[in-house]
């Protein structure tokens, strides 16, 4: 079991037995239906212009064809660099902007095109902590009317609101009397703690954290993390956490999905994500990660990627990748790889796998996951070598 | 924002009133209109100008005890024939040439007659009313019309923000005392009937309802693109994920973040439509004589300007004062507010 989570979090029974069903499936398929099911999502963005008629002249292709599930207890990291589409994913489950193709499922239901209406007991169920601490709280209110707010919305009488918010505040760690405050009288990690406890307010199932800490300082990301951690045991409550930096999710995470360009490249289980990586491209972002020590630092075999992410408007054809992988042949440039299934529920779509042995590349199967437009061309063991990159972590 | 504190101590009256406040604070925080209201009591300037405003609006409301107590006479009443004794010597109240007397710095005919002898001193008051009832009235119309216009136009993507901005750009694009007097013109010579209601040629609620038209997309405009920058933050993102409706988002998320700049604009618009009710007054499209507002006034003396000279100057004076202290308040308000704002009433 590579997948348990270091730390605190080990005395989570339930959680870790719905976890391991999921992972064995490597999605969703057998055991109790996961919380939040992602299929084949395509989120589009139209760029329109014209001097009477709105024409659309491109599509920012945000998110193309990506097939996620989260089951119930269990935190999903979702990593990648700005603009792959993450943040895109996440507020496509909170609906807040709309799918263009694909379906999305909370507890078996289809919301994907689901309107205020129908989302409103689903609101109870799934809520959202933003990434900017400063710009997520309206500067013109109190603490208790924001945290306050979503108990309003749903029907709590005005009286019974403030001690519930007194109690929040007491649970994230604030003062009771901070209910009258400002959030300018704050600091950002205080700030992202009204945030936590605005979340917390329904007592939800799932909470989306977008970036949760990617606006804090190190040792108030820290907090942060841990106050996620304590509440998740204490409200069994399942988390997406999406982040652009694969230190911060590693150890809250029980599996973790890399996305690139709107794309999933590697989808695995949390620890095996960093001693194992098979895509490339996460073998880059773990590169990515700066070590304190210098020596280490020197040490290490350290795999770069120069340029930046293509853009969306025009993705490149084959693997999304190819144009800035090192290890990038001619079937990159054409065929698009398929989500390939390697033990322990581990996937990775590319057609040059790292740090996988001959035998465990043969082994492969495509995935149901993978994209639509994904070819069958699974990796060729002769591709596979056992490069020792990322191992140190 | 910080505030300086000792800035703050000075501004609270003795050790007493600072320690209330610091209890205050303890238990409720500094709200963003507490900040302001800290700020402005340091720009002594602002109040000053803004008592002054105050001062003039009182002295238009007081208006019939003047005439009633120390001018004896109305605002319309001739004394064409009457004589006035002025430091022992009898005086005509409108010379056999025709020229009015000039101010006598007594009860009656305080700043002297015009040219149908008429008080000026009460004449001024009265029209204070008027001018200052027209300005304040239209201010109040054009803020509420450009909240629900811009509201409308900044949260709705689409056909109806289409349809609300070419409006106001159609408004836009006349200049506003060619728009006020085409309007004001066209209402007031047979008056206004729709349905049940009627208005007639000579009311105030003509010009009122002119000069609110004329400068609603002066507001609106500003505030629709602010509201397009506000709903794309990430409070209002989070009140959506928590299935606020668009209504509730707009009048309870937005709408307070909008207060400061509707304060300040709201203040220099009355200052604005005042002088707008003076130039179409003036022009013959504003208040009809022989009701009395500043810009008849300033119209009835422009003719005597060099024998009468104080015919014009008074009501100018005037307008003067009010336009400037609203402008110096509203400048005020807009630093307490928010001393990084930059908004003002573009032409």
């Amino acid at each position: 079991m590579t997948q348990h989570r270091s730390g605190p979090e080990q005395a989570r029974p339930l959680a870790n037995v719905e976890t391991t069903q999921a992972e064995a499936g490597g999605a969703s398929t057998d055991g109790s239906a996961p919380l939040v099911e992602v299929e084949h999502l395509k989120v589009f963005f139209p760029i329109k212009s014209g001097l009477f008629f709105d024409r659309e002249v491109a599509r920012v292709h945000a998110v193309n064809d990506v097939t996620l599930s989260i089951a119930e207890g269990e935190t999903m990291g979702l990593v990648g660099e700005s603009g792959c589409g993450k943040t895109t994913i996440s507020r496509a489950i909170m609906r807040l902007v709309d799918s263009t193709e694909g379906a999305i499922r909370f507890r078996g239901q289809d919301v994907t095109h689901a309107g205020r209406r129908r989302m409103e007991p689903l609101r109870r169920e799934m809520q959202m902590v933003f990434q900017d601490p400063f710009a997520s709280l309206n500067p013109r209110k109190r603490v208790g009317q924001i945290i306050g707010l979503p108990l309003r919305l749903h029907g709590s009488e005005r009286k019974e609101i403030e001690p519930q918010v007194r109690e929040l505040l007491a649970r994230v760690g604030l003062h009771k009397e901070h209910v009258n405050r400002f959030p300018h009288e704050f600091s950002g990690g205080q700030r992202q703690r009204i945030g936590v406890a605005r979340a917390l307010a329904l007592e939800p199932r799932l909470i989306v954290l977008d970036e949760p800490v990617s606006a804090l300082d190190v040792s108030v990301q820290a907090q942060i993390i841990n106050l996620l951690d304590d509440l998740q045991d204490d409200f069994k409550l399942t988390y997406l956490f999406v982040a652009h930096d694969l230190s911060v999710v590693r150890h809250v995470s029980d599996r973790i999905a890399v996305m690139y360009l709107g794309k999933l490249m590697e989808v695995s289980p949390a620890e095996e994500l960093y001693t194992k990586p098979i895509h490339p491209y996460t073998s880059a972002l773990l590169s990515a990660i700066p070590i304190p020590d210098p020596e280490e630092n020197r040490r290490r075999e350290r795999m770069v990627v120069s340029g930046e992410p293509p853009n969306p408007i025009n993705p490149p054809s084959g693997c999304v990748f190819h144009t800035r992988c090192p290890r990038a042949t001619d079937v990159c440039r054409t065929l698009e790889p398929p989500l390939a299934r390697y033990p322990n529920g581990h996937l990775a779509a590319c057609h040059h796998p790292m740090n996988v042995s001959p035998e465990e590349v043969k082994a492969t199967e495509k995935d149901r996951t993978s994209p639509l437009s994904a070819g069958d061309e699974l990796p060729a063991a002769s591709g596979a070598n056992g490069s020792g990159l990322g191992d140190g972590h | 924002m910080a505030t300086d504190p000792l800035a703050d101590q000075a501004a609270l009256q003795g050790r007493e009133a600072w320690e209330q406040e610091a209890e205050r604070e303890r238990a409720h925080g500094i709200g963003p209109w507490r900040l302001a209201l800290r700020r402005l009591r340091r720009n002594k300037v602002a109040l000053a100008f803004g008592f002054l405003f105050v001062l003039l609006v009182a002295c238009c409301v007081a208006a019939p005890l003047w005439a009633d107590r120390v001018a004896h006479t109305g605002p319309n009443e001739n004394h064409l024939s009457d004589t006035i004794r002025v430091g022992g010597e009898t005086k005509n109240v409108v010379g056999l040439d025709g020229i009015p007397i000039g101010p006598t710095w007594r009860g009656e005919f305080f700043l002297g007659a015009d040219s149908n002898g008429r008080d000026i001193m009460v004449r001024l008051l009265y029209g204070g009313r008027n001018s200052l009832l027209v300005g304040i009235s239209a201010a109040l119309i054009t803020t509420i019309l450009s909240i629900v216009l811009g509201l409308i136009a900044g949260y709705s993507h689409g056909a109806s923000d289409a349809a609300v901005s070419s409006l106001l750009d159609i408004l836009w694009s006349f200049p506003v005392v060619i728009l006020g007097v085409a309007l004001g013109v066209a209402l007031a010579l047979d008056g206004v009937d729709i349905g049940p209601f009627s208005v007639s040629g000579d009311s105030l609620l003509i010009p009122i309802f002119v000069i609110a038209i004329a400068y609603v997309p002066y507001m609106a405009r500003p505030l629709r693109g602010q509201v397009l920058s506000l709903r794309e933050r990430e409070f209002v993102e989070a009140a959506r994920a928590q299935g606020a409706g668009p209504l509730r988002i707009m009048f309870t998320e937005v709408l307070p973040s909008l207060t400061s700049t509707i304060l300040v604009f709201s203040t220099l618009l009355i200052a604005n439509a005042v002088l707008l009710e003076a130039a179409l007054s003036f022009l013959g499209a504003g208040i009809r004589p022989p009701n009395p507002s500043w810009g008849t006034m300033i119209d009835d003396g422009v003719d005597r300007i060099s024998t009468a000279p104080h015919l014009a100057i008074v009501p100018g004076a005037m307008l003067v004062l009010t336009v400037l202290s609203l402008n110096v308040l509203g400048d005020g308000v807009r630093d307490a507010l928010d001393p990084r704002a930059n908004v003002r009433l573009e032409h």
